[in-house]
């Protein structure tokens, strides 16, 4: 059993999902997909991990509870969302309408030498996610797909929402954001009005 | 508030599902709700996280994101294999509980009496929400009561 392996390249999805992207606050799984954001223009309302595997959906779910008014898009690793599946259940059952979690999916454990991840054998996130009870779950794999999925991230939806972009399993050069994860909080925390302790 | 139950938490538990001004996240494995509570303080809001002393094993590599991030922490852990415990298998991280907590950077403190217990949770709130510490209260398996069978 396996899946089409993506040919889509990683850096221009990302770009394109994020397009316009206006008041959309986003988390980055740790490797690719931090990268991904990063090249894509960072910002104030990024928050990229480094580390804490399995934990980018889970983040966003705090954030979307603690401000339901703003969409909140998870973007994360096929890798990373596989470490924290459980998190998606937890996801599912108090179904946030404002919180997105896109999965670029290379199939492949990008960071630590191209190994084939479960969604590289056969696994599908986005029918996992469905029969978790997401409210809207799609994969795409062009572009035009991905176009798509940006008009769907900034419309109104029902619950939460997974969608999986297959990418090509290709390192393009880094883009690496800060590591400094007190300066990450703490300059999110003020684009929204927070104080800082 | 997100939690994995534990007998010791079940009127806690109630209390919060009927307080409409928490929000409520059951959790499959203990880990997630650090990632809950980063998320909720990046949004604006506290969070607490209840588990028993078995779920702290599982919580140690995402607790990098709390330290390094300097997050508010709050965890409010029920001890068990430490007083008449009868299941083997609580022992070994129940033994363990607030040196592996103390390795990854989050301070304890025990609350041995009933009487200790609302100060010390007080202070606990203090220290992760004002001063940005992590912190988890380890409630003695002795005044919650050996689990009864």
């Amino acid at each position: 059993m396996v899946s089409a392996m993506g040919t889509l390249e990683r850096r221009a999805a990302v770009a394109t999902l994020l397009k316009d992207r206006g008041e959309l606050l986003v988390i980055a799984g740790l490797g690719s997909p931090a990268y991904d954001l990063h090249a894509a223009g960072d910002s104030d309302a990024n928050f990229y991990l480094w580390g804490a595997m399995g934990s980018a959906a889970l983040i966003g779910l705090g954030l979307a509870q603690a401000q339901p008014a703003r969409t909140v898009l998870a973007l994360t690793g096929d890798g990373e969302q596989l470490m924290g599946l459980g998190g998606l259940a937890t996801i599912a059952v108090v179904k946030p309408r404002n919180l997105v979690v896109t999965v670029i999916d290379n199939g492949h454990f990008g960071e630590t030498g191209m190994q084939a991840s479960h969604t590289g054998r056969g696994l599908d996130l986005a029918a996992v996610a469905a029969a978790m009870g997401f409210a809207e779950t799609r994969t795409v794999s062009d572009l035009a797909g991905v176009a798509s999925l940006r008009a769907a991230l900034h419309a109104a939806a029902a619950g939460p929402r997974l969608y999986v972009v297959k990418v090509a399993a290709r390192n393009p050069p880094r883009s690496l954001p800060a590591r400094d994860a007190v300066y990450l909080k703490n300059r999110f925390r003020a684009r929204l009005g927070l104080p800082v302790n | 508030m997100a939690y994995v139950p534990d007998a010791g938490h079940a009127r806690l538990i109630q209390l919060f599902h009927a307080d409409p001004a928490v929000t409520t996240n059951v959790l499959t494995t203990e880990e997630e709700g650090i990632a809950i509570a980063a998320g909720a303080w990046l949004g604006g809001q506290r969070s607490v996280l209840l588990m028993q002393s078995s779920g702290v094993g599982n919580c140690i590599n995402t607790l990098s994101l709390t330290t390094v991030g300097r997050f508010p922490l709050l965890m409010l852990v029920t001890m068990r294999g430490e007083w008449a415990e009868f299941n083997p298998w609580q022992v070994p991280m129940g033994t363990g509980t607030a040196a592996a907590l103390a390795a990854v950077g989050v301070r304890t403190m025990r609350a041995e009496t009933a009487d200790d217990i609302a100060d010390i949770v007080g202070s606990a709130a203090a220290l992760a929400y004002e001063a940005d510490q992590q912190v988890a209260v380890l409630i003695a398996q002795r005044l919650i009561g050996a689990k009864k069978w």
